[in-house]
């Protein structure tokens, strides 16, 4: 043990003896897993966000979309044509009306769009995005206005051009004015502002409270539209989401043809999300580990060069007793030191980056990614180790204390 | 062929610590056998100061070093201390080394970027002695050699003569049976070189056995015997 503790002494004497060295042979590592750690964190965090997300729509919500999406849980992945989300939309306000009044399982079929819109008010500006939504929004969402109202039913079937304003955008607008009953102009049309909604918080670094609600039926005449983009549905009951999707689907076919739409629920859309970020994850961690193995052949090639200039040295230890167990020893702690430090200070970085970058994306440093990058190091250390170090174990020591 | 001394063996109850027996070396290079010491017959009794001598390529390296346990014989036998060598693991044989046999080479080898003290301590460190204990051994066998002010200096801030004598310290920490020195006055300048002699003739004086290697007659001359190597052979 305490012959260990010297070994251990001796190899940090050496390692500090050649700082800059050293330091750059550790580079590979730090490099590396710095960067698993990151890319694992910012997967992980998007994931875990994204889920969150999805799942504050409420496990009963279905979107039909436009096209034919394919995607199916748990299966292969999204499937489909390219380009399968820019198919152009085929709903109309009479599909809207079919699935709210001839469905029995459904609660809310609401009409939805986003387009991005310049809001003005005095002498202040801004575009961004504006969102057609049905009256039913503040309930689903769990959302509900401040000040003032939502617009009701009556206002969404008259088309009316009344507005809600999210807390950011209300605020640049208005500052501490009430906007309540003004007028603000969106697309050459002047509208009514009903109220201001809570605030919701940032998605990643997009606001999400920069943005106008308008009803879907006034956004299909502001933006000269003929046909809605998508349908959001609630279901009545979250147990019951396969009979919901399945009534939608076959309201929907009574007019238009399977490939015109896609209805998807939460639990589908999730579980192609975290399977395609979880595989993209994968992926560049995988191609931050090929910087570990490169990392690791640094060592290696450092350690070999290391073992011949002090060829003489291990010569004269095995001269005065050091077993070629002990030169074994020696030489794997010092390539093991270098990994492993190597390893603390990318482990370092790594959490100390995926903090750093919290503020603006969402992360989540995952203990497993942290020890599994500690255990890749020490591995390194270990495996890339070997060769030198059996090198100087093997060295003849009449050879090496010849050696010039 | 037969070396003086052991005839008259019989008259010297001392047991000899090194015997080697009929000892030979071979080197297969290609096709061609090279026989490096042929025949060897050598016993070293303890308080012993033996100069072995010959000219370069006559084999007087190989000879110390398998004297050292740092070489085996290709044929013959080497007993120390009444073991068969032979029959040793390299294990057995480190561990000869570390505590029977001290070693002093021409170019000192003294490990660099590593202070007097702990190249003093090395051997003991491979013995397992505790590091208080290491310490103040190392210590107190520099200064010894008149080095107490330089025990924390690096080989590179010392002359030849000063880092010879840590190597002589080095090799008298463990206190061993025998002291190896191959050409230890080779890289100095003849002043120091008697200097360093005469620490031998004193260490000899106080007991220990010693063998020296050298084509020097004038450093030869300090031995009380003289071994004469050619071709392999003892003449």
């Amino acid at each position: 043990m305490d012959k260990l503790f010297e070994t251990f002494k001796l190899a940090i004497i050496t390692l500090r003896a050649n700082k800059l060295r050293s330091l750059l042979t550790m580079l590979g590592i730090i490099i590396g897993v710095t960067s698993v750690i990151l890319l694992v964190s910012i997967g992980s965090g998007l994931k875990g966000y994204i889920t969150g997300q999805l799942q504050g729509l409420g496990s009963n919500s279905l979107f039909v979309m436009p096209g034919n999406l394919e995607i199916k849980p748990g299966g292969g992945g999204a499937g489909g044509t390219p380009g399968a989300g820019m198919t152009a939309s085929k709903f109309t306000l009479n599909h809207i009306r079919e699935l709210s009044q001839g469905a029995t399982t459904l609660q809310a079929v609401m009409g939805y769009s986003e387009n991005n819109g310049t809001v003005s008010y005095g002498g202040e500006s801004e575009t961004l995005q504006v969102a057609g939504v049905s009256y039913e929004y503040p309930q689903v969402r769990n959302q509900y206005p401040t000040q003032g109202t939502f617009f009701n039913a009556s206002q969404q079937e008259a088309s009316k051009k009344v507005i809600v304003l999210g807390a950011t955008i209300a605020e640049k607008l208005f500052g501490n004015e009430d906007p309540t009953g003004k007028k603000v102009t969106l697309s050459d049309n002047k509208f009514t502002v009903l109220g201001v909604l809570e605030k919701k918080g940032a998605f990643g670094s997009v606001d999400m409270d920069n943005q106008v609600f308008i009803p879907f039926t006034t956004a299909l005449t502001t933006f000269d539209m003929d046909k809605v983009q998508s349908i959001w549905i609630q279901a009545k009951d979250s147990t019951q989401i396969t009979q919901a999707k399945e009534e939608t689907e076959k309201i929907l076919l009574r007019t238009l043809k399977e490939d015109d739409f896609s209805v998807l629920d939460t639990g589908s859309i999730l579980s192609v999300i975290s399977q395609v970020l979880g595989v993209l994850t994968l992926a560049l961690a995988g191609i931050a580990a090929i910087s570990l193995i490169v990392g690791g052949i640094g060592i290696m090639n450092i350690m070999l060069v290391s073992v011949t200039e002090r060829t003489r040295e291990i010569g004269l230890r095995k001269a005065v007793g050091a077993t070629p167990k002990i030169i074994l020893t020696q030489f794997l702690i010092e390539s093991i030191v270098l990994s492993v430090s190597g390893g603390v200070i990318g482990i370092i970085f790594g959490v100390g980056g995926s903090l750093a970058m919290k503020r603006f994306i969402p992360t989540g440093i995952s203990l497993w990614s942290v020890l599994l990058a500690f255990s890749v190091s020490v591995i390194i250390g270990v495996v890339f180790g070997v060769l030198p170090a059996g090198r100087a174990a093997k060295l003849n020591p009449i050879q090496a204390l010849r050696y010039e | 062929m037969r070396e003086q001394p052991s005839s008259s063996a019989p008259k010297q109850s001392k047991m000899p610590i090194l015997k080697l027996q009929n000892v030979g070396k071979a080197y297969q290079i290609d096709s061609q056998k090279l026989e490096v010491l042929r025949g060897i017959n050598l016993e070293v009794k303890k308080g012993e100061f033996i100069a072995i001598m010959g000219p370069s390529g006559s084999g007087k390296s190989t000879l110390m070093n398998i004297i050292g346990c740092l070489d085996t014989p290709t044929s013959g036998k080497v007993i120390f201390e009444n073991r068969d060598v032979s029959q040793l693991s390299e294990r057995d044989l480190a561990q000869i080394r570390n505590q029977k046999v001290g070693f002093v080479f021409q170019t000192f080898n003294l490990i660099p970027r590593t202070t007097a003290l702990a190249n003093v301590e090395l051997p003991l460190i491979y013995k397992g002695l505790p590091a208080a204990e290491r310490t103040a051994l190392a210590k107190k066998v520099l200064e010894q050699f008149g080095l107490g002010p330089r025990v924390y200096h690096f080989p590179n801030q010392l002359s030849g003569g000063e880092q010879q004598r840590v190597a002589i310290a080095r090799a008298l920490v463990t206190q061993p049976v025998i002291i190896l020195a191959d050409e230890p006055t080779g890289n100095l300048d003849s002043k120091t070189g008697e200097e360093i002699i005469k620490i031998f003739q004193d260490l000899n004086r106080a007991g220990n056995t010693i063998i020296l290697v050298t084509h020097n007659k004038n450093i030869a001359s300090h031995a009380k015997k003289i071994i004469k190597l050619y071709d392999g052979q003892i003449i």
